[in-house]
């Protein structure tokens, strides 16, 4: 079983095929914007002090993420990573919170516990993620193994990366998952550099999706750059995972645009690798396809720039505006009590 | 003799045991290329090559794993965790293979696992922990936290000399903060002597790794109100130094431990037990312990600040502990 090599998305019919309307093309590209210029803003007040420890960008991975995280939904669940801004966008948190978060405050998800995009939101069906990588491949087949014991139509989404691909932990998720048939989409973001470590030096054969034929599912490899191929790919991975066909491995090919946190200027990056991939750089690309084939007008594209503009100033303001944690409750938040199971997912 | 910073010691130590000895490679995550998370291999790769400073898959059980089995062919291999957060998952090959080798076939594992710990910089519950107590529990492993830049070099000498596992736990917030001299020649630090960091008679601090310079500036503040406290640096945990500690014990009579890990369960548990059994005739106050809280390690400011034990503290602490 060799993997597919998913094609590029053409015509607003084939679109309109998928299920996406202009309304839902337009919310992808307007989550697009939001990632990158959350990311952006990110990058600034770092900069500027404002935010302690490292910070981590998805630069280059907006399509990726954003077209996976409009497939999913509304009760599927996913656990994405550091390069994935776009999933928690578009599942619909709130970005002052991400900027709260950012900056250590109250107000976000982690409440200062924790930092960067470790961080999501149980309530719209993300979970955090931890540093150990990848460490929440096995955590998403246990939720879809609850979905599965249950009976539920829902489906799980657990991202890594082309370089935690090589720890043992994807190995036993992909294969207990197989063996299974659980429902549950690996979603492999292959940006090409785990930290400074090519690929070739990662794994080595050509896609990691090549593994799938090993653990006895499906896999597909598609442009990351392209929101509506991955969209496509990811839909028909859902659904199908959604109807007891089992997992799929879907690597989204796409390149870490900076390096791999703020501190890292990527000087063991080709420079004409930057350049071929910033050519197709994602949100370029969909603007430039939703002008040719959505009719999106220079007047209609200004004004969705200027309402991320102003939904991202005032994100910034309420964050500003959440207090940092007191101390004095950080004892208190180790163990659970049983009213904290008092939440939608443990009914 | 030259000022390095704790960092440049380590990179120096380690440069020279590999010049000095073809079976000593450096293995980890972005060593070579990049030089290390933390620059410590920074130019490794160029002196060394590529098979001696080798750049492995995001992979510590396979790191860890494959030091002991090189390690059992005859090489000295140093691994590296890009953070020692991560040695978690390759706690099966330490504890349960490298760690028990030896006991069961008398074929030594001598490895040595950097590990770059600590917090203090907001790095968070993943990159910043102080895990060491959790392996100093493990019979079969050595544990070596320096806390100078003279013996980072000389303990990491040791460390590769050694015919066991040993754990070398760097501390980060150290890396480029804290300065000294290094004898430019090799040299070894061994393993189970405590150093008397600062001198004093009224009572001792009994600590390692980033926490010795705490303790210091909280003693060097309390000097100025005329009380002398002497800060002891374990610099190993596994073996641990009992004679110099029961000797300041008794000498001092009254002795704080401190340690950046949390507080159950934490190595400082094993030093108050021991001086409870061996000179609790001795103490004129009970033994005291400052640790960082039951908690993950916390990212925002404030909270880690709480976390982390400061220099107020332990103040606050040795101001009780005299007074008592
Ligand atoms: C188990 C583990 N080891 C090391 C690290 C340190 N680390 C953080 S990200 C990273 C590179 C990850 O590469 P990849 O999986 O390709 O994801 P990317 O960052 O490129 O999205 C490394 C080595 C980690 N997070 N987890
Ligand atoms: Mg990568």
């Amino acid at each position: 079983m060799a993997v597919r090599e998913a094609e590029p998305v053409g015509s607003l019919q084939e679109v309109k095929e998928a299920g996406l309307d202009r309304e839902d093309l337009l919310g992808m590209y307007r989550a697009m914007l939001i990632t990158r210029g959350i990311e952006e803003r990110g990058h600034i007040l770092y900069k500027q002090g404002k935010i302690p420890g490292s910070f981590y960008t998805g630069r280059g991975n907006e399509a990726a993420a954003v077209g996976v995280g409009s497939a999913m939904g509304p009760n599927d669940v996913g656990t994405p990573l550091h390069r994935d801004m776009g999933v928690h966008i578009t599942r619909g948190v709130d970005p002052w919170r991400i900027f709260a978060q950012y900056m250590g405050r109250e107000g976000g998800p982690t409440r200062g516990r924790d930092g960067n995009v470790h961080m999501a939101m149980p309530e719209l069906g993300l979970h955090p993620m931890v540093s150990h990588l990848p460490a929440m491949l096995p955590v998403a087949t246990g939720m879809a193994l609850a979905f599965k014991i249950r009976n539920e139509k829902r489906v799980a989404l657990g991202w890594f990366g082309e370089g935690a691909a090589a720890r043992g932990d994807a190995h036993e998720a992909m294969n207990m998952a197989g063996v299974r048939q659980l429902p549950i989409v690996f979603v492999c973001d292959n940006n090409q550099w785990a930290y400074s470590t090519p690929t070739y030096l990662s794994f080595p054969v050509e896609h990691i999706a090549d593994r799938a034929a090993a653990y006895g599912f499906d896999g597909v490899v598609v442009d990351g750059t392209d929101v509506l191929a991955v969209y496509r790919e990811a839909k028909r991975a859902i659904e199908k995972a959604r109807e007891g066909g089992g997992p799929t491995l879907l690597e989204c090919l796409t390149l870490r645009m900076e390096g791999h946190a703020v501190h890292d200027d990527a000087f063991y990056v080709p420079k004409e690798m930057f350049e071929q991939w910033a050519a197709q750089d994602p949100i370029e690309r969909f603007r430039s396809w939703l002008r040719d084939h959505a009719e999106l007008t220079d007047e209609e594209d200004d004004e969705i720039a200027s309402s991320v503009k102003r939904t991202l100033n005032s994100a910034l303001e309420q964050a500003d505006e959440s207090p940092l944690p007191d101390p004095a409750g950080l004892e208190a938040g180790v163990y659970a009590a049983p009213e904290d199971l008092d939440t939608p997912h443990h009914k | 003799m030259p000022e390095l910073t704790y960092i440049q010691a380590i990179s120096d130590g380690l440069r020279q045991e590999m010049r000095r000895d073809q079976r000593v490679f450096l293995m980890g995550e972005d060593v070579g290329v990049y030089g290390g998370a933390f620059k410590v291999s920074l130019g490794f790769q160029e002196e060394f090559g590529p098979w001696r400073v080798i750049d492995t898959p995001l992979s510590e059980t396979a790191i860890v794993g494959g030091a002991t089995g090189a390690a059992l062919m005859g090489m000295r291999p140093v691994a590296e965790m890009q953070f020692a957060d991560f040695i978690s998952c390759a706690w099966d090959h330490l504890v349960t293979v490298a760690a028990k080798q030896f006991f069961r076939g008398r074929t030594p594992v001598p490895i040595v696992v950097r590990l770059p710990s600590g917090g203090g910089f907001s790095g968070g519950p993943f990159h910043s922990q102080n895990p060491e107590s959790s392996f100093a529990h493990i019979p079969g492993l050595k544990i070596v936290c320096p806390a100078t830049p003279h013996d980072a070099k000389g303990l990491l000498a040791s460390a590769i000399e050694d015919p066991n596992p040993v754990l070398y736990f760097e501390h980060k917030h150290l890396y480029r903060r804290i300065k000294g001299e290094v004898p430019e020649e090799r040299y070894t630090v061994p393993f189970g002597q405590a150093n008397v960091h600062r001198e004093g008679e009224d009572a001792v601090v009994v600590t390692w790794g980033a926490m010795v310079h705490t303790a210091t500036d909280a003693a060097d503040e309390l000097a100025k109100e005329g009380t002398e406290v002497e800060v002891l640096d374990l610099r190993t945990l596994i073996p641990w130094d009992r004679e110099k500690v029961l000797e300041s014990v008794r000498r001092t009579s009254k002795v704080l431990v401190l340690h950046e890990d949390t507080r159950t369960g934490g190595f400082g548990g094993e030093i108050a037990a021991t001086i409870a059994e061996e000179a609790f005739e001795d103490l004129d106050a009970p033994v005291m312990r400052v640790a960082a809280p039951d908690t993950p390690v916390p990212f925002s400011p404030p909270l880690e600040k709480a976390f982390i034990p400061q220099a107020e503290d332990v103040l606050q602490a040795l101001e009780e502990l005299v007074a008592y």
